[in-house]
């Protein structure tokens, strides 16, 4: 929704109430957003095209009534225009709001609808609650609730489908929970363009099938999991894992790639079961990717870096840092910076850099975009580089910084975080020539040459914020406690500067944000707690001379004049 | 004394030596009519075929001119003609005559209608269990084409269109128009959402679209003959024209039979034209349009008042056999379709015969009716087989009541409105249904009719 302008609102009646709403605007929303009041509904989805099949949001309704030949309001005898109620109830999601609309949504007849619609979508749905994924979040058992009359008429055989078709390699459909909404079909064909899902046999026996030969295996089928508002799609990885009440949610950024989505994570017992998206209409909508909802496996990875280790041996993170200042105040060192480290992470390092004179280098990543929720640019945080000072060029536009620097010989320490430098290309026997202090959470050929690895937290583990290719500063929050002794880059960088005596050094989001608000423009007034669930948008124009390398997506448009080079 | 038939549409059509290729169509003056056409104005045509007041005969009856005059003419997008030839409601059998026998006279009324709308494309949407009548109809198009009736420059005038039949493939609810448009375009005939998919505006291809049944589109050739004032002259005002009715069930000559609107009532239709019920049984029940239409009692009384004020007091013998004699009756003459029922038939396995069919063709695009149509058909069936309860003629009309208005196309209507007469008008038979079933009759499943034969 744009910014609701004062004098362009309308007005229309629900339930007896009258209420200002904006315009052409579809009327579940608007009876949702303005009059607060929620008209069930299966099939329509706000980001999909209208079916109206699932007749859940049957309201009645009525327009002022006008005489047909001269076009003159009909007026009662107290000189209220009429109302021309429709004789039959009509579906809300397939109506936009219109000057002096009227709908009721309570009365007996909109009630008998609601009560018919779920006796319906019931008598044929095996009631398996029990052992649903879906039970909790169900839209079924949710209206079946509010609307349903509580028993059953139906004493009839129920119709018997197929309960586990593996629609896709991550896709499992159970046939007999599935209502026929269509909204996967509509997905696979409007959002993900991969159209292969369509009903096949008709009536009641209809189901939900891939065309002959083909499967759902797009990067985006996922979502199709997420908008089935019964238990019918199921994520095969998910699938009778958890109970989803048992699960505590956090709002985090997916680190896929720059275009920062949104997402919710779902976590029990500091083990993470799905990530699924979080709604934000100037990022990712309602989507997300396959791919994005897997980045949890970094946390219980093979390569996960759990002890510190000096010279090959494990110590404690504690030791690993003494012995890291120590090497650092011996002397000259330089910093591999990684833009997949958050805003306050960068902060740090860049406060670390400035006081000690060090060089910051970047490795770039790049990867195939695909135009909707994957960018070219493969780390989450590139704008909060330029942001934070750490670097003026895009990275993936340098070639073997790390490289170059080292052949001047100045550096005889290099501090890396989380970065593969043998995996970018840098020399080998460069960096045999220098003592690498490796900060990560993964292992790598790099971590393996360091002569001292401090293992740091997974993005699941910490708090922060990213700047995405928008340049919208979007925050995400802790959703798992870090393993024992895994500390966060902040802590490590707090720890590392405190021991190289740096007075001000902090790893407090609050303290942070103090320095970063006072110290960049586009900052100016913002603090951790003042970002939004749905970010802030910032002014990126300082660099607009960059040649980005993002090609477009769902709410990104490519550089025109720069597009090309890219 | 019978009232004689009035033919137009079948004039030739049953006549011994009446073959369907054109040489014998052009003998019988065919072709005249459009070549009378294609020297008139396209609006001039649309007016006559409004003031002939020319009903559809499809089965809702709406005005055909009014239908012409909401096409969108103003999008600037080509306009189609779609004949429906998706004859399937039960009991209807009168297209066919025209298709198989005359089907020329459909070309002609399409192309005239074509001419008056200015489209380039028509259609033959026809039923697909109909291949025969697809085959000749293809031939006759052929025929057509090759002499100048159809195609480019038709009759050397600067007029072109070209006509195409698309086979079905076995489904009732492509005779609804927008789940027809659907199928013509290759997908699954889901009826679409009206609003805002009227045909006449966003029809095929998202192009306005005219849309019409065989009968109807025959009309028109008719109604630039003899011009439509003398047309409307026809029949009944409201009613104008003839209507072809095919007579199924309990009567001594089934058949179809065309009769000019209102000339005789159902009686007359059912006991002089139909030579009455069998065997010296008694009449029991008539459905007047069709199995979705509302069955009515033969011990019924009707009474009401008429559009134009006089009063009536029917009879079932006494409905005048038109448009408005039915829907005054509560019912409707839908597509022509009479199925005449005497004392023997048991009304739970009629009812389980027709929630059958329902339950069978609903496309399953929206819940009451994908759901309720087979609900309706597992409880009758459940009936007849020897499981009846005395409140499921409650819950028959309660499921049905929960279907009608509640749609996305008139499907839910035609589903509901048979089991909510039925079990209105026999309910006592639905509950002598599971009385005598808890005495012991009918509990082997094989029994039911055969109990009351």
């Amino acid at each position: 929704m744009s910014e609701d302008k004062k004098d362009q609102l309308i007005t229309i009646n629900v339930d007896g109430k009258d209420y200002e709403v904006p315009p052409g605007m579809n009327l579940i929303q608007a009876v949702e957003k303005y009059a607060q009041k929620e008209i069930p509904h299966y099939c329509y989805h706000e980001k999909l095209s209208v079916a109206g099949n699932c007749r859940m949001c049957l309201v009645e309704m009525g327009t002022p009534m006008r005489d047909r030949a001269t076009g003159e309001p009909i007026l009662d005898d107290n000189g209220v225009q009429k109302i021309g109620w429709m004789p039959k109830p009509a579906i809300a999601c397939n109506s936009n709001t219109s000057p002096g609309l009227h709908i009721k949504t309570d009365s007996p007849l909109v009630k008998d609808c609601r009560n018919g619609i779920m006796e319906f979508l019931l008598v044929n749905h095996p009631l398996d609650c029990p052992i649903c994924d879906q039970a909790g979040e169900c839209r079924l058992q949710e209206f079946a609730t509010e609307y349903g009359r509580g028993y059953s008429r139906f004493i009839e055989d129920k119709n018997v489908k197929p309960k586990r078709t593996r629609l896709g390699p991550r896709v499992t459909l159970d046939d007999e929970r599935c209502i026929l909404c269509s909204r996967c079909i509509r997905f696979s064909q409007e959002i993900a363009k991969d159209d292969v899902l369509g009903f096949v046999d008709r009536g009641s026996y209809s189901t939900l099938s891939c065309y002959p030969g083909k499967e759902l295996a797009n990067n985006y089928s996922l979502n199709t999991v997420d908008i089935c508002p019964v238990g019918a799609l199921t994520d095969t990885d998910f699938r009778f894992k958890m109970r989803v009440w048992f699960l505590k949610q956090a709002k985090s950024i997916c680190t896929e790639s720059s275009v920062g989505v949104n997402t919710v994570v779902w976590a029990r017992e500091g083990k993470i079961y799905r990530i699924t998206p979080r709604q934000n209409d100037g990022v990712n909508d309602t989507w997300m990717s396959d791919s994005g909802r897997r980045l949890y496996n970094l946390v219980e990875s093979e390569m996960r870096l759990l002890a510190a280790k000096f010279k090959k041996d494990v110590v404690t993170t504690e030791k690993a840092i003494e012995k890291a200042v120590d090497i650092l105040k011996g002397a000259k060192f330089g910093i591999v910076g990684n833009t997949q480290s958050s805003v306050e992470e960068m902060a740090g390092i860049q406060s670390l850099a400035k006081s000690h004179g060090a060089p910051v280098m970047f490795v770039g990543h790049i990867q195939e975009g695909d135009d909707l929720l994957i960018s070219k640019d493969a780390t989450p945080n590139t704008r909060g580089a330029l942001l934070t000072g750490l670097t003026k060029a895009l990275p993936y536009r340098q070639r073997d910084v790390v490289g170059r620097n080292l052949k001047k010989g100045e550096m005889k320490t290099l501090v890396v975080f989380n970065e593969d430098l043998i995996e970018a290309g840098v020399d080998k026997s460069l960096l045999e020539q220098v003592d690498i202090i490796y900060v990560g959470s993964q292992q790598n050929a790099t971590s393996e040459m360091a002569k001292v690895v401090i293992p740091s937290q997974v993005v699941f583990e910490k708090a922060g914020s990213f700047v995405n290719q928008n340049f919208r500063l979007q925050k995400f929050e802790a959703c798992i406690p870090a393993p024992q002794g895994v500390k966060s880059d902040a802590a490590i960088i707090t720890s590392l500067r405190a021991g190289l005596g740096d007075e001000d050094a902090s790893s407090s989001l609050a303290k942070i944000w103090e320095s970063l608000s006072s110290d960049v423009k586009e900052f100016e007034d913002l603090s951790y707690s003042r970002i939004p669930d749905e970010g802030v948008q910032l002014d990126g124009s300082r660099f607009d001379q960059l040649n980005y390398i993002e090609t477009g997506s769902l709410h990104y448009e490519a550089q025109p004049e720069l597009a090309e080079t890219a | 004394m019978a009232v004689a038939e009035k033919r137009i549409l079948l004039k030739y059509a049953d006549e011994p030596g009446y073959t369907p290729d054109i040489e014998c169509y052009k003998k019988h003056g065919g072709y005249q009519m459009l070549e009378k056409t294609l020297k008139m104005k396209p609006e001039d045509i649309s007016a006559e075929i409004m003031t002939s007041g020319v009903r559809g005969r499809g089965g809702a009856g709406f005005p055909m001119g009014m239908k012409m005059k909401f096409l969108d003419r103003k999008s600037g997008k080509p306009i189609y003609l779609v004949c429906n030839a998706d004859e399937s409601e039960p009991g209807t059998f009168k297209d066919r005559q025209i298709m198989y026998k005359d089907p020329h006279q459909l070309i002609e009324g399409m192309m005239i209608t074509a001419y008056a709308i200015n489209a380039k494309l028509a259609f033959i949407y026809i039923r697909g269990e109909m291949q025969e009548g697809a085959r000749i109809l293809e031939n006759a198009i052929k025929e057509a084409r090759e002499g100048g009736y159809l195609g480019d420059k038709i009759l050397d005038s600067d007029y072109s269109c070209d006509m195409v039949v698309h086979r079905g493939a076995g489904a009732y609810i492509c005779g609804e128009e927008t789940g027809l448009l659907e199928s013509l375009e290759g997908k699954r005939p889901n009826p679409r959402i009206k609003p805002p998919f009227f045909p006449a505006v966003l029809g095929l291809y998202q192009c306005p679209t005219l849309v019409n049944n065989v009968e109807t589109l025959c009309n028109v050739k008719h109604i630039v003959e003899m011009g439509g004032e003398e047309y409307a002259k026809i029949g009944r005002p409201n009613n104008t024209g003839t209507r072809i009715w095919s007579v199924s069930g309990h009567v001594n000559k089934p058949g179809y039979f065309e009769f000019e609107c209102g000339a005789l009532t159902y009686g007359e239709l059912i006991y002089d034209v139909c030579g009455g019920i069998p065997n010296g049984r008694k009449l029991k029940a008539v459905i007047p349009g069709g199995s979705s239409a509302k069955v009515l009692r033969a011990d019924e009384r009707f009474k009401g008042k008429l559009k134009d004020g006089t009063e009536f007091d029917w009879s079932i013998e006494d409905i005048p056999l038109d448009f408005d004699g039915p829907m005054a009756a509560g019912s409707m003459s839908g597509s022509g379709a009479v199925i005449v029922m005497d004392d023997t038939t048991d009304m739970v396995e009629a009812m389980a015969n027709i929630n059958a069919f329902y339950a069978h063709e609903s496309c399953g695009q929206c819940t009451p009716c994908r759901e309720g149509a087979l609900w309706l058909k597992k409880v009758t069936t459940r009936m007849v087989n020897g499981g009846a309860r005395e409140e499921d003629a409650d819950l028959l009309k309660s499921i049905a009541d929960q279907i009608e208005g509640r749609t996305i196309c008139a499907f839910g209507e035609a589903a509901a409105w048979p089991v909510q007469s039925f079990v209105a008008k026999f309910k006592d038979e639905f509950i002598e249904k599971a009385r005598a079933q808890a005495n012991g009759a009918g509990k082997n499943g094989k029994m039911g009719a055969f109990t009351l034969a």
